[in-house]
């Protein structure tokens, strides 16, 4: 035997074992998409404009105190819009000691004088930019904690889109997606804040006693009545609470599940060093008051305080075991600094995602098995040839979707299933013009030769081509559609070696042994 | 065996005739897509939600659909797979035009819950899909993006690496099969859905790929066939390569109609397209591509063929090309 040909049968021996090697198991080594194992790929916004309306809120507060301590306390304050606010009222003759309480806010915001001692704030573009950013990243991260304590395994969590906003969440094998979705999705906003009036049944009961007037400082907060057993839907009722809180949940140091003193399920907390000097000051101005304990906007209970407490605090309310549990969890995580909405939201069962392993495999065998009978049929032993590259090739794409730990999809089996067809394609190719040289005259190894040389090129191009189609689809795809993209451009490239390295080999391997004068072709 | 023995058909004389046929082909398909409001889109693209039920019980699709009669919007209610395995896939149109209106999955919980108040029995909930608005306008971006990438992309390459008037034959003829395809799936049913634009994409690769083999003949015969006229060394080169064209069509559609028999309902549509696609592709290589090539191509233009000499075959180990010297003229 030719050295050249025992050294090209040997690397190519190699190729297989290591490619074998390589993918088995495949339970093992070859990662399977949401759409095959279930599980649930989320989509989410960060709602960022809730981000840039609380730090111009709180901008708003500042400069309210500011102003104050100068002597200006019948100014009034107004949010405009999340980057925007106004200032009314300002005396003629206090302008400047206006403009001197402001100074510090305008390193973040550009003031804009109107007619009548009116003034707008506008949050600078940058910050703008770097709120926003800071939002997204702070969720993602949030998010993390949050998916990582529910102990999915390999969950991904990644930004996404072209808005910059977007999270894309995927979290394999997870059976109730529901839940799932609640935790990331709770803001988990928690504020401790004075109740000055209520609870009331309605809104407008509760400002009866000031003549129907929201004083500016104060808001009214919706909350359930204090009794009722868990689950149950009691009735709603409304607190009149300061604007600024005392504490937040950024003061909190952990949370844990355990029992109030009904022996009703609570969680409690813990602060750290600053949440616990401003919670000391609080509650020990405030004794005999009471303290609405608000999460995301509801009043969770508002009991009286009796003392100064510094680092401890508890939320009781009508829980659930595994509302608590999940509450302390999400708390634990810390607060989504903006709300979140879904975007798109895809769930596989289980179940389903068996069936879809069983019908792709299915296809990918009946479409083997179709192929081979027909190459079979139509080129006799050099289909042996074709067929015996065309496994290789599926063996060394399976070995490389695992080594490059990329994702088999459903679409990703139907990537194998062309791959069948384009390797045929290039077998055909070649085949043919072996017969069309075979026709013309030629020796059995002269059209050999001549048919591989010949082929070459056409074969690097329509692969080239393909290429071209599959980078673009994989550019601008998402999920399954990836591995479609992955397979059909990793099956292209192997193609290239077996079609014309392995299968030419394999001819020449045949006839170093027996001098053939006729082709079974 | 073989299929064709030295064919010898006139291919190039029916090119009108091949072009006028596609022309009503792809006008009825426009029309078609026209007259039912353009095409039409699954979910990915316009928003909404699908939910897959499987049932303990036996149930019609009308059963299902009575008992989600009260939820607003043209609803689908089809079997899902099997008629045995007694799953039901129900597709609702968008009902939230700005995802901070409401829960995005509100839709599933409603159908669910009115499903659960009809006596249809024990049933659950397999997979959801919901897709907002959102979403929705982003991935239509995305998929048109693709395509007209990726089209671009091959153009340019079959202009460098053959001449402009093939590039051009090659989009018309990749152009016609989109088209096409998109008709056939209009005429059956099918909507416009991820896998489906991921199919289209293949089909432009495949499509591209069956011209190039002609192409590539072309450009080779160019160089022994000087003296004959453009339609006759086109003509030649789509008969040499007729068998190979043919075959290979055959065995692609093999694979791709086990995809459509066994591949499940994820891919019906997916190899559908593909099936649709293959055949016309196969038609449009020997019948549109070339035409147009010739059309385009004047006789006295000389066979613009930027060719390095054959390089090595992959992997290091295979014999340098005999074939290393330019086939251009």
């Amino acid at each position: 035997m030719d050295k050249n040909l025992r050294w090209r049968a040997l690397a190519i021996l190699a190729v297989v074992a290591v490619s074998i090697w390589g993918f088995y198991p495949p339970q093992k080594k070859v990662r399977l998409g949401l759409d095959l194992q279930g599980g649930v790929h989320l989509v989410l916004r960060v709602q960022t404009d809730d981000a840039l309306r609380l730090d111009t809120e709180t901008t708003m507060e500042q400069l309210r105190e500011a102003a104050e301590t100068k002597g200006l306390t019948s100014l009034t304050f107004a949010g405009v819009d999340p980057t925007r606010f106004k200032v009314d009222g300002v005396p003629q003759a206090q302008d400047a000691a206006f403009r001197e309480a402001a100074i510090e806010v305008e390193t973040r915001f550009n003031r804009e004088s109107g007619a009548g001692g009116s003034y707008s704030f506008v949050m600078k573009p940058n910050l703008v930019v770097q709120l926003r950013e800071d939002a997204v990243e702070q969720a993602l991260q949030t998010i993390e904690r949050r998916v990582n304590e529910l102990g999915v395994a390999e969950p991904i969590v990644a930004r996404t889109g072209a808005t910059g906003d977007q999270i894309m969440v995927q979290l394999p094998g997870v059976a109730n997606p529901q839940r799932a979705k609640d935790i990331i999705r709770s803001t988990a906003l928690l504020e401790l804040k004075l109740v000055e009036d209520g609870p009331a049944s309605s809104k407008e009961q509760l400002l009866q006693s000031r003549g129907g007037v929201m004083p500016s400082n104060m808001e009214a907060v919706p909350g359930v009545s204090d009794t009722g057993a868990p689950g149950d839907r009691a009735e709603t009722v409304y607190y009149l609470v300061r604007k600024v809180a005392a504490v937040t949940g950024r003061d909190l140091r952990n949370a844990k599940p355990t029992l109030d003193e009904t022996n009703r399920p609570a969680v409690s907390f813990s602060l750290n060093a600053d949440g616990a000097r401003k919670f000391g000051k609080a509650t020990g101005e405030n004794i005999g008051r009471r303290l609405a304990i608000i999460l995301d906007g509801r009043v969770q209970s508002a009991p009286v305080i009796e003392g100064r407490i510094f680092d401890e605090g508890r939320i009781s309310g009508t829980f659930t075991q595994q509302e608590v549990q999940d509450l302390s969890l999400i708390l634990r995580s810390g607060a989504l600094p903006a709300s979140l909405v879904y975007l798109e939201e895809r769930t596989v069962g289980p179940s389903l995602g068996a069936a879809s392993i069983r019908s792709g495999v299915t296809a990918a065998l009946g479409g083997l098995l179709l192929v081979v009978l027909f190459l079979l049929a139509y080129y006799r032993l050099s289909g042996v040839n074709a067929i015996v590259s065309m496994v290789i090739n599926l063996t060394v794409l399976l070995a490389m979707m695992s080594y490059l730990d990329a994702t088999m999809t459903l679409p990703g089996i139907a990537g194998f299933i062309l791959t069948i067809g384009m390797g045929v394609d290039s077998n055909v190719l070649i085949f043919e013009r072996i017969k069309e040289e075979l026709a013309a005259g030629k020796g059995v190894k002269q059209a050999i030769s001549a048919g591989f040389d010949r082929v070459f090129l056409t074969i690097l191009d329509t692969h080239v081509a393909s290429l071209i189609a599959a980078a673009f689809l994989f550019q601008f795809g998402t999920g399954p559609i990836r591995g479609f993209a992955t397979t059909l451009s990793i099956g292209l490239l192997s193609n290239v070696f077996t079609s014309v390295f392995v299968s030419r080999t394999l001819f020449e391997l045949v006839l170093s042994r027996r001098r053939a004068a006729a082709l079974s072709i | 065996m073989q299929i064709f023995t030295q064919p010898n058909f006139n291919f190039i004389k029916w090119r009108w005739h091949a072009i006028a046929l596609s022309l009503v082909v792809i006008g009825a398909g426009l029309l078609f897509m026209w007259s039912q409001g353009g095409m039409p889109l699954g979910i990915d693209f316009k928003g909404g939600t699908i939910i897959i039920l499987r049932f303990e019980q036996a149930v019609s699709e009308d059963a299902v659909r009575t008992a989600l009669e009260k939820m607003p919007g043209e609803k689908v209610v089809q079997q899902y797979g099997a008629a045995a395995a007694r799953e039901i896939l129900v597709r609702l149109p968008q009902s939230v035009q700005r995802e901070e209106d409401a829960l995005l999955d509100r839709d599933v919980k409603t159908a669910t819950e009115a499903l659960r108040q009809s006596n249809l029995g024990k049933f659950e909930v397999i997979g959801t899909e919901v897709v907002g608005p959102v979403i929705g306008a982003q991935l239509q971006r995305k998929g048109l993006l693709a395509t007209l990438f990726s089209i671009l992309g091959i153009t340019v390459y079959i202009a460098f690496r053959f001449r402009p008037s093939f590039a051009v034959g090659a989009i018309v003829a990749t152009f016609h099969d989109i088209l096409v395809t998109l008709a056939f799936l209009a005429f059956f049913g099918y909507d416009l859905s991820l896998n489906v634009v991921a199919a289209i994409l293949t089909i432009t690769g495949y499509s591209v790929n069956d011209t190039i083999v002609i192409f590539d003949r072309v450009r080779e015969n160019f160089s022994k066939m000087r003296r004959d006229s453009l339609e006759h060394v086109v003509n030649t080169s789509v008969n040499q390569t007729l068998g190979r064209t043919i075959i290979t069509a055959g065995a692609t559609l093999l694979s791709v109609v086990a995809l459509y028999l066994f591949g499940g309902e994820v891919l019906k549509g997916f190899a559908f397209t593909m099936i649709v696609g293959i055949v016309s592709g196969t038609y449009s290589t020997i019948f549109i591509a070339a035409a147009i090539a010739i059309i385009l191509s004047r006789k006295g233009e000389q066979a613009r063929v930027p060719m390095s000499p054959a390089p090595d075959a992959p992997a290091g180990g295979a014999r340098k090309s005999k074939n290393g010297k330019s086939r251009a003229s």
